[in-house]
C-alpha cells in the first residue's frame, strides 16, 4: 500500500549521529504523516532518544537530510524548527516549575505570535495568544488547573501540561518523548486517550516503552535497535518480524 | 501580581517618589548629593539586575560599561567649556552599548560559571586599556572640570552645576529608568528572558531565540549601566580606570543581592543600603570594611531572597513563594 507523498509532514532520510567512537543512530530514514501516530521502539540504548532530538534540533546531525512539508529543515536551528511546525515534548518534565500552567502554556503560544518579543505591552494584550492557551489548556484537560504553579501540578498533570504547551505553538508535527514515563494505570489512561486526540490534522511521533500504549496509539511502527531501523510498517505486521521479536519484543514476553 | 498589590505598589512608589522630591529642601546639601549617588548606583544596579536576577546571567563586567561612558564624558568635555549633555549623554550610552553588543556576542556562547569568568576576563581587559595606555590619563584618569550643561536654544534650563538642579535631574533618570525596566519586564519580551532563564532548552524548543532575546537584554542593561556612568564621572568631577575595574562590578552585585533578584526597584534599596551602610560606619569605626562585611554576609544568610522578603512584614503583602537562586543553572547539556 503507497500512500500520497502530499501527507508525509516530516521526512527524514538517512539521519546518521556519531557521538565520538559510537554511533547512536545509524541511517534511519521514516516518514510522520498527517492523521497518523507512528511510534518508535526499541530497547534502551536504540538511540529512539538521539532520533528525536536531531528531528527536533536540539542535535546537529552527522548526516542525512530532515524535511517539513518538502522545505529542509536539516540546518536550522531548533526554534526555527519549532517556528516552523515542529513541537516536541520532553522525556524528564521540561516546564518552567515556578510559572503557573496558564503562564506555562501562554509562553509557548507567545513564541508563535506575529511579534513573541514585544517590548512594550502587557503578556495579555494579544488576543490569538489568549485564545491559543485557552483552546490548548482545555484540549489538554488542565483548564480547571490553569492558575496552579506548575511544580505543585502532580506528575501526570505536568505530562498534560507538556502536551499542552506542544498544542499552543500550534504544531504541524508533535514529536513525545515517553510521554507516559513514570505514570500510574489511571493517568496514562488518561494521557493515551489525550495523545489519540492530537492526530486529527497532524503528525504525530512517539517514543514510548509501555507496549500496551503503543500498540493502542500506532497507525504505523518503527522498531530500533543499535541505532538503525530494522523494521518498519503496520503494528501488526512488524509485531510478527522474528528480527522484531529476538531483538526486542521477546526480552519481556510477546505483547498482548 | 492582583489589582490590590498594583495599586499598593502604585502607592509605595508615589510616597517615595514625594519623599525624594522634599528630601533636598530639608537636608544639607551633602545629603542631596550623598542621595544622588544613591540614585546613580541604583541605576546601575537595576541596569545589572536585568541580566542577573531577570536574565539568569551573572555579569561581572557592568563596571567596564559604567566607567566606559564615564570616559565618554570626561574625552567629550572640553577643557574650559560645558559639554552639551544632548549629545554627550547618547554618546556615552550608546558607546556602553556598543561595547555591550561585542562583549555579550561571544560571551553568551557560555553558560554558568564560565559566563562569569568572560565577564570578568572582558572588564579587566577594559580596565587595563585604561589603565595601561595613556590616550586617556592612564592610571591616573582625567578630570572633568564643568558640569554637562543641559541647554535648549543657547539657554540653560537646568544648572547642573548646582547640587539642586544635578539632584533633580538624576531622579528624573532614575524614574525614567525604573519606568523603562518595568514595562520591558512584563512586556513578552520580558517573559520570554525570564523563561529562558528557567529554562533554556525548553524555551528554545517552543520557538523563542534564546541568543537573541539574551544579547538584547545585555546590550539593555548595559547601555543603562552607561547611562549611570555618565552622571556618576559628572558628578564626581573626574574618571579613573578604577571605575570600569571588577570591584565595582562585584559590589553593585552585591548591591542586587541585598535588594532582592526578582524585583525592579530591589537592587536601588540594596545600594541604598549598602551605600548608607559605608557611610555610617566610616563615620563610627577605623575597621568599617570588617563589619560591612559581617552584616551583609548576615544579611544574605538571613534573607536570602533579598531585603523584599521583609516587604510582607511592613505591606502586609502576600510574599511570592520563589526561592532566590544566586547562580543561573547550567544548561540540560546532556541528550538521552
Amino acid at each position: 500500500m503507497r500512500e500520497r507523498s502530499s501527507d508525509i509532514a516530516l521526512a527524514a532520510r538517512g539521519l546518521s549521529k556519531q557521538f565520538g567512537g559510537l554511533r547512536a543512530v545509524a541511517d534511519v530514514s521514516l516518514d510522520v504523516r498527517i492523521g497518523e501516530i507512528h511510534a518508535v521502539i526499541g530497547p534502551n540504548g536504540a538511540g529512539k532518544s538521539t532520533l528525536i532530538n536531531l528531528l527536533s534540533g536540539d542535535l546537529v546531525v552527522s548526516a542525512g537530510d530532515i524535511s517539513l512539508d518538502g522545505a529542509a529543515l536539516t540546518h536550522l536551528p531548533p526554534h526555527h524548527r519549532a517556528r516552523a511546525g515542529v513541537g516536541r515534548s520532553y522525556q524528564k518534565t521540561t516546564i518552567f516549575a515556578d510559572f503557573t500552567a496558564h503562564e506555562n502554556v501562554r509562553l509557548a503560544a507567545q513564541a508563535h505570535a506575529a511579534r513573541p518579543l514585544r517590548m512594550i505591552g502587557s503578556v495579555h494584550a494579544d488576543a490569538g495568544v489568549n485564545r491559543r492557551t485557552a483552546d490548548a489548556l482545555m484540549l489538554a484537560g488542565l483548564h480547571e488547573r490553569a492558575a496552579v504553579v506548575a511544580r505543585q501540578l502532580s506528575h501526570g498533570e505536568q505530562r498534560q501540561l507538556e502536551i499542552a504547551m506542544v498544542l499552543a505553538t500550534a504544531p504541524r508535527v508533535i514529536l513525545l518523548d515517553e510521554p507516559l514515563a513514570g505514570m500510574g494505570q489511571g493517568e496514562a489512561r488518561c494521557i493515551v486517550d489525550l495523545i489519540k486526540s492530537l492526530k486529527a490534522g497532524r503528525a504525530v511521533l512517539i517514543v514510548e516503552h509501555d507496549m500496551d500504549a503503543v500498540f493502542e496509539l500506532a497507525d504505523r511502527l518503527t522498531v530500533m535497535a543499535d541505532g538503525a531501523v530494522i523494521a518498519s510498517g503496520a503494528p501488526d505486521e512488524v509485531r510478527m518480524q522474528p528480527a522484531v521479536r529476538s531483538a526486542y519484543l521477546g526480552d519481556d514476553g510477546a505483547p498482548a | 501580581m492582583g489589582d490590590a498589590d498594583i495599586r499598593r505598589w502604585i502607592v509605595i512608589g508615589l510616597v517615595c517618589l514625594a519623599a525624594a522630591i522634599v528630601l533636598p529642601f530639608l537636608v544639607p546639601a551633602y545629603y542631596a548629593q550623598f542621595a544622588a549617588k544613591v540614585y546613580i548606583m541604583g541605576m546601575l544596579a537595576m541596569a545589572l539586575n536585568l541580566v542577573v536576577g531577570h536574565g539568569g546571567l551573572v555579569s561581572l563586567c557592568h563596571g567596564a560599561f559604567f566607567g566606559l561612558a564615564g570616559y565618554a564624558l570626561a574625552l567629550a568635555t572640553p577643557r574650559y567649556d560645558h559639554a552639551a549633555i544632548w549629545w554627550t549623554l547618547p554618546l556615552a550610552v550608546a558607546a556602553a552599548g556598543a561595547v555591550a553588543l561585542v562583549i555579550g556576542a561571544l560571551a553568551l556562547r557560555t553558560r554558568g560559571i564560565y559566563f562569569i569568568m568572560v565577564t570578568l576576563a572582558f572588564g579587566e581587559m577594559l580596565f587595563f586599556l585604561f589603565f595601561d595606555t595613556q590616550f586617556a590619563g592612564g592610571s591616573d584618569g582625567i578630570f572633568i572640570n564643568t558640569k554637562p550643561e543641559v541647554a535648549m536654544f543657547g539657554r540653560a534650563l537646568v544648572d547642573l552645576d548646582k547640587p539642586l538642579g544635578f539632584y533633580f535631574v538624576v531622579l528624573g533618570v532614575l524614574v525614567a529608568v525604573i519606568a523603562l525596566l518595568t514595562v520591558l519586564i512584563r512586556s513578552p519580551f520580558g517573559h520570554a528572558l525570564a523563561a529562558a532563564r528557567d529554562n533554556e532548552r525548553r524555551t528554545r524548543a517552543l520557538g523563542f531565540p534564546v541568543f537573541c532575546i539574551r544579547l538584547t537584554a545585555f546590550v539593555i542593561s548595559g547601555a543603562l549601566a552607561g547611562l549611570a556612568g555618565y552622571f556618576a564621572a559628572a558628578q564626581f568631577g573626574f574618571v579613573v580606570p578604577q571605575m570600569l575595574g571588577w570591584h565595582v562590578s562585584a559590589t553593585v552585585l552585591v548591591m542586587v543581592l541585598i535588594g532582592g533578584l526578582r524585583s525592579i526597584t530591589g537592587p536601588l534599596v540594596g545600594a541604598m543600603v549598602l551605600l548608607g551602610l559605608e557611610e555610617v560606619l566610616k563615620a563610627t569605626t577605623e575597621y568599617w570594611k570588617l563589619i560591612e562585611g559581617i552584616i551583609i554576609i548576615v544579611l544574605v544568610i538571613v534573607l536570602p531572597g533579598g531585603l523584599r522578603q521583609l516587604l510582607p512584614h511592613i505591606g502586609g503583602r502576600m510574599p511570592e513563594a520563589r526561592p532566590a537562586r544566586k547562580a543561573p543553572r547550567a544548561a540540560d547539556a546532556g541528550h538521552a
